[in-house]
């Protein structure tokens, strides 16, 4: 393998696993303030046991978020050095504005959330329990903003050097592409809380263990998770989608398969990329959709891949297109296990219905393995450009770091984060074994 | 404030980060480092633990924050420094990970093969750990062979020799940066032993005061070591010095500071004395490269410094609106979170 591809496999091995703590953090974090919300309202001991035993699976999957976020922090001056060296003028300031807004708040107010209770009292406990959510949200809101740059940079100049320099902090911040991919990631993270949450409850009532607890686990997922997997495809899916659109086209074509520009054009529901004849094999498609859902219209013409040079489509199509598909079909799928235990909740049969408890037990993984895709769709998306139109991802690796050295840390992570995936999964596993009635 | 100065304000605040860093997350690695020694039982252990367990994550902020800063000022030498430094700084985020889940995950089992393991790997993260910071200090003040493109790489060691005479450094560990890795590892030591010694009681305190007071003599003899090959190794630290008589006062702190933690009253002032003595040896050593923030010991030339390295005026007058505000706050957290957290502490409190 060359440097290259040592080089972008080492980001996205370490991103990917790093991704799957923090959008539980983002998203446990508010499932936590609401039920210490309740709990103060209602001054019901219950729903402030519920969030102690939450706060014990939050403090795991901080800790899992901080040591593997780390590193994320690191690789891009140690991998990405050109990169780094040219982007530094312009997404330096969001990436310190992350350590100085976010990360202070998220870890001064961690212990006191976890450990303050008693001291602290109901009231300032719940501020605490809050800051922590709201340290994690914005540093959410730096990263998204990082990304956005590099997805459609606004508000920089290229100086004579070939480095990008500010020009406008508001354009950075207030990029539209942030506007959008922020609030489809972040309903996204509430869509993940609310499926472990609920998994957990079905898992406490197919067992017949911590009934009670399994009730109010169930509800509070099923009301969370109906509502964030309703927002994830309108408006916030279609928002991103309309950015894509307008300022990387190509990349459009490319999610949806969409080899020929066509007045028209379907869906594609189902098929693969067939990169040879420039076609989709075994094509299940919904006629027009696809200009509809682009233009508004059922005979608009959509451009497809062979209105774009070649060196401009994204490297790797079929994975684009798998990514960007399985990220659709899951989010669609999931939203119609929340809407049954949704139904089920408000009909009152749910907390009886064994079918429906263990799709939502086994349905756990997935909301991981949608945001996943979702986020290889972006990034793939984005190929082959590191900053989108201005630098190409070939031309950002660190030129010094040999593929030899890269392959080497790249075994180290994976590990590495294999012996910590073993033991997040322990302990997580005995912390829901001990159950909330210790908590 | 006129714009030809806004480099140096940043130069001087990212020092400061980075100072706070070593203050802060040096007695929690200090602590680390000598777990094994002054914490025999089960009970001290915890309680070495519980006097660092609701600050040492925010502490280690401060490296992340500082790192962020360097990046968003000059980053042309973040991406020389990281990149060149590739392997050694893998190694500090593998050590990282490993330190901090020892410190998380150690207190939800109770089993004869789970605390006693993370707290070797709690200790041997924090001891390798303060010899790469000492080290990769070591490495900035000696200078790195940059190209003309800002790059380099370096091996991990060759010969050990630093290179000087012509000829451009050939290792990131030689003779002077080991020892300013053995001095990080005593200097953090000693700090963390007195931060032990300040929030515990019994006979914790009373063996973290004994290490304390002898490995005041192994300190002193580190840093008029370091000093002495510092000064020999970079050439440019003698010119600084004589080009700004004032900027001795850094020195000065860091000797007064040194003194202060021997023969200060016992407790808070030997524990400032030492958070000093960390603030003289890494502002001595700014002090003494500026304007340069990575020396090239290739070619002087190369060398990155406040105005070839630093980002645009915009960016870095505008970041000055932000940052004041942002670390004003955070600031008011750790303060808030310190004298929350006043006094001894008790093992049965945590947890």
């Amino acid at each position: 393998m060359d440097a290259l591809t040592l080089h972008r496999l080492h980001f996205a091995f370490t991103i990917t696993f790093h991704y799957l703590f923090p959008q539980l953090t983002m998203g446990l974090a508010l499932l936590i303030v609401i039920l210490k919300t309740v709990a103060i309202r209602t001054g019901d001991e219950h729903y402030h046991r519920a969030a102690r035993f939450w706060a014990k699976i939050f403090a795991v999957n901080f800790a899992m978020g901080v040591v593997t976020g780390i590193p994320m922090e690191f690789q891009f001056g140690t991998n990405w050095s050109r990169f780094s060296r040219a982007a530094g003028g312009v997404i330096g300031q969001t990436l310190a504005m992350e350590g100085v807004f976010s990360f202070f708040l998220e870890s001064s107010f961690l212990g006191a959330f976890l450990f303050g209770e008693k001291r602290l009292g109901p009231k300032a406990h719940w501020l605490a329990a809050f800051l922590v959510f709201l340290g994690s949200w914005l540093s959410g809101f730096f990263i998204i903003a990082t990304d956005a740059w590099m997805q459609h940079p606004t508000g920089y100049r290229m100086d004579g050097a070939g480095m990008a320099q500010l020009t406008s902090f508001w354009a950075l911040l207030a990029n539209p592409w942030v506007f959008w991919q922020y609030l489809h990631n972040m309903t996204a993270s509430v869509v993940t809380a609310s499926f472990v949450m609920a998994a957990v409850g079905a898992f406490y009532l197919l067992t017949g263990r911590h009934e009670p607890y399994g009730r109010t686990f169930v509800r509070w997922g099923a009301i969370a998770g109906t509502v964030s997997t309703f927002l994830l495809p309108f408006p916030t899916g279609d928002g991103q989608a309309r950015g894509v659109l307008e300022s990387q086209p190509v990349t459009l074509a490319a999610m949806e398969g969409q080899f020929h520009t066509e007045a028209g054009a379907p869906l594609a529901i189902l098929g693969q990329p067939d990169m040879e004849r420039e076609r989709l094999d075994n094509p299940l498609t919904v006629p027009d959709a696809l200009s509809f859902l682009t233009y508004r219209r059922w005979k608009a013409e959509v451009k497809g891949l062979d209105a774009f040079p070649r060196d401009t489509w994204p490297d790797n199509i079929p994975l684009l297109y798998y990514s960007y598909h399985i990220m659709v079909g899951l989010g669609t799928l999931l939203g119609a296990v929340m809407i049954a235990a949704a139904i089920g909740v408000w009909r009152g049969f749910l907390y009886g219905s064994r079918p429906l408890l263990w799709v939502l037990m086994l349905a756990m993984p997935f909301p991981y393995i949608a945001t996943t895709a979702g986020w290889m769709t972006a990034e793939l998306g984005r190929q082959p450009w590191l900053i989108y139109g201005v630098m190409r991802t070939q031309d950002g690796f660190s030129p010094r770091v040999s593929a030899g050295n890269a392959l080497f840390t790249l075994l180290g992570f994976m590990g590495t984060y294999a012996i910590l995936a073993v033991l997040f999964l322990f302990l997580v596993g005995r912390e829901i074994e001990h159950g909330p009635e210790a908590a | 404030m006129p714009a030809s100065i806004l480099p140096s304000v940043w130069f001087c605040l990212v020092v400061a980060m980075i100072a706070a860093y070593v203050v802060l997350d040096g007695f929690d690695l200090g602590a680390g480092i000598l777990h094994l020694l002054v914490a025999r039982s089960d009970a001290d252990r915890r309680a070495v633990l519980a006097s660092i367990g609701p600050v040492w994550d925010a502490n280690e902020v401060w490296l992340l924050a500082g790192g962020g800063t360097l990046y968003f000022a000059f980053p042309a030498v973040y991406a020389s420094s990281f990149s060149g430094f590739y392997l050694p700084l893998m190694m500090v985020l593998w050590l990282l990970i490993l330190r901090g889940i020892s410190i998380e995950f150690r207190s939800h089992l109770h089993s004869a093969v789970w605390e006693p393991f993370w707290d070797a790997g709690f200790s041997l993260a924090s001891a390798l750990l303060a010899v790469f910071f000492g080290a990769a200090l070591g490495n900035v003040v000696r200078g790195v062979p940059l190209d003309a493109k800002g790059e380099f790489f370096l091996p991990l060691w060759t010969d050990f020799r630093t290179g000087q005479t012509g000829q451009t450094a050939v290792g990131i560990l030689d003779w002077y940066t080991v020892l300013v890795g053995v001095a990080a590892l005593a200097v953090l030591a000693r700090h963390g032993a007195l931060w032990v010694a300040m929030k515990t009681v019994g006979e914790l305190r009373r063996r973290a005061t004994v290490w304390a007071n002898w490995l005041w003599w192994p300190v002193a003899a580190v840093v008029v070591a370091v000093t002495i090959a510092s000064f020999t190794v970079q050439p440019r630290l003698r010119i600084g010095f004589a080009e700004h008589p004032w900027t001795l006062v850094f020195p000065a702190l860091g000797w007064v500071g040194l003194l202060e933690s021997r023969v200060g009253r016992v407790g808070q002032r030997r524990f400032l004395g030492s958070a000093a003595l960390l603030v003289g040896l890494l502002t001595s050593a700014a002090a003494g490269i500026y304007p340069c923030v990575l020396p090239a010991n290739s070619d002087p030339n190369l060398s990155l410094t406040i105005s070839n390295a630093a980002a645009g005026t915009y960016g870095l007058a505008v970041g000055l609106a932000w940052f004041i505000p942002g670390i004003l706050l955070a600031t008011a957290y750790f303060v808030y979170t310190y004298r929350s957290f006043a006094g001894k502490v008790n093992a049965g409190n945590h947890e």
